[in-house]
């Protein structure tokens, strides 16, 4: 009875609309998660700048790329590290 | 030099030709001088719904591979003498005209013409990049529908992607009913998933059905709904500020009970 009252007073959450935005939200996430290959490798140069910084790095088989599931899209880098730097600070 | 404005939305059939036909008709009866060019290339419209169709002497790609001159092709509306038609070929090959071609006719349109607007087909392929090649900004028409909103979305990144910045949104057939009853995405929903500017909302409404079996554009028609948003979006084309239409449906006495009480 209590639901029958409320369906008739109307819920707003279950409206088809609400579905429809959701559905939007996900799908353009994956969308919009493409990169042009300029700049993933603009990307990946800064990367390499700033890592080096703190370490020795194999550029030659560093990889980065987008990877997206169903729920979400994450930057994946896989950087072997060749080295690292002496971390005087610690010390 | 006047403005070239591509009207595009990615996903077929969401009105790109009747917003063309709307917004350069209103546009000319502001005192504009106004070209439309249709550039489906073989599923040629835009001579229909102006009511033009049997006008057609020469098309596009008879201005473009030097057929014919520039001139010679664009026909004169009925309604008003500043107001022309450059129409689609329907029988030649899409192949037969490029983006590089394009631009140098948007070129020489601009010197004569106010506006000239650009009727895109359906699809992100050669032929939306002819339509865009010339273009000095874009218009993205969309339906409250999940496929033509996600397209939309394609088509903006796309635009983006050939320096066509900030495009304007019109958001085409709402149903107020179904709006309010909460089964279509309203304005808000759409602008805040899209970001990006509105240029107007138009109702889904039958005058535009009559109006294009009869060949007249619906902003013509001072008692057509539809024919009143297109007008509203030719004024803020002029740079004025026009509130938007208002849609809404008022409050029965039930849902005015229901606010009361807190359930809405
Ligand atoms: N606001 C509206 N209310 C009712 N009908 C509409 C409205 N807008 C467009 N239509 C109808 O929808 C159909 C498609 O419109 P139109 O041809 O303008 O779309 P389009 O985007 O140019 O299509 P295409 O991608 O095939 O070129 C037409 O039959 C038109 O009359
Ligand atoms: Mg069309």
């Amino acid at each position: 009875m209590l639901e029958f009252i409320s369906r008739m007073l109307g819920k707003e959450n279950a409206t088809s609309k609400n579905v429809a935005k959701e559905r939007l939200r996900l799908v353009l996430v994956h969308d919009r998660a493409s990169i042009s290959p300029y700049m993933l490798n603009k990307l990946k140069e800064d990367l390499i700048k700033v890592i080096s910084n703190y370490m020795e790095i194999d550029e030659s088989t560093l990889e980065v790329n987008l990877s997206q599931d169903d729920k979400e899209v994450a930057l994946v880098a896989n950087i072997p590290v060749l080295k690292m730097k002496r971390d005087f600070a610690n010390k | 030099m006047g403005e070239v404005i591509v009207v595009t939305s990615g996903k077929g059939g969401v009105g790109k030709t009747t917003t063309s036909a709307n917004l350069g008709t209103g546009l000319a009866a502001l005192g504009q001088k106004v070209v439309l060019v249709d550039t489906d290339i073989g599923l040629r419209n835009l001579d229909v719904v102006m009511g033009l169709e049997n006008r057609i002497v020469y098309d596009l790609i008879d201005v473009t591979s030097g057929n014919c001159k520039l001139k010679q092709s664009l026909i004169k509306d009925k309604r008003f003498a500043n107001l022309y038609l450059l129409p689609a070929a329907q029988t030649k090959d899409k192949s037969a005209i490029d983006p590089e071609q394009m631009l140098k006719l948007c070129q020489e349109l601009k010197k004569e013409f106010d506006y000239t607007i650009i009727d895109c087909p359906a699809g992100i392929e050669q032929g939306f990049r002819n339509a865009i090649a010339g273009a000095d900004c874009a218009i993205v028409v969309t339906t409250p529908e999940v496929s033509a909103v996600r397209d939309a979305d394609r088509i903006i990144g796309l635009l983006e992607a050939a320096e066509l910045y900030n495009p304007k949104l019109i958001i085409n057939r709402i149903k107020p009913v179904m709006v309010k009853r909460g089964d279509m995405m309203d304005i808000s929903d759409i602008l805040d998933i899209l970001a990006i500017d509105l240029l107007g909302v138009v109702p889904d409404d039958e005058s535009i059905v009559i109006s294009t079996n009869k060949g007249e554009p619906a902003v013509m028609n001072k008692a057509s709904k539809a024919g009143e948003a297109y007008r509203r979006m030719t004024d803020r084309i002029r740079g004025e500020e026009v509130p938007l239409m208002n849609l809404d449906i008022p409050d029965s006495f039930f849902e005015k009970f229901k606010k009361l009480i807190g359930m809405r």
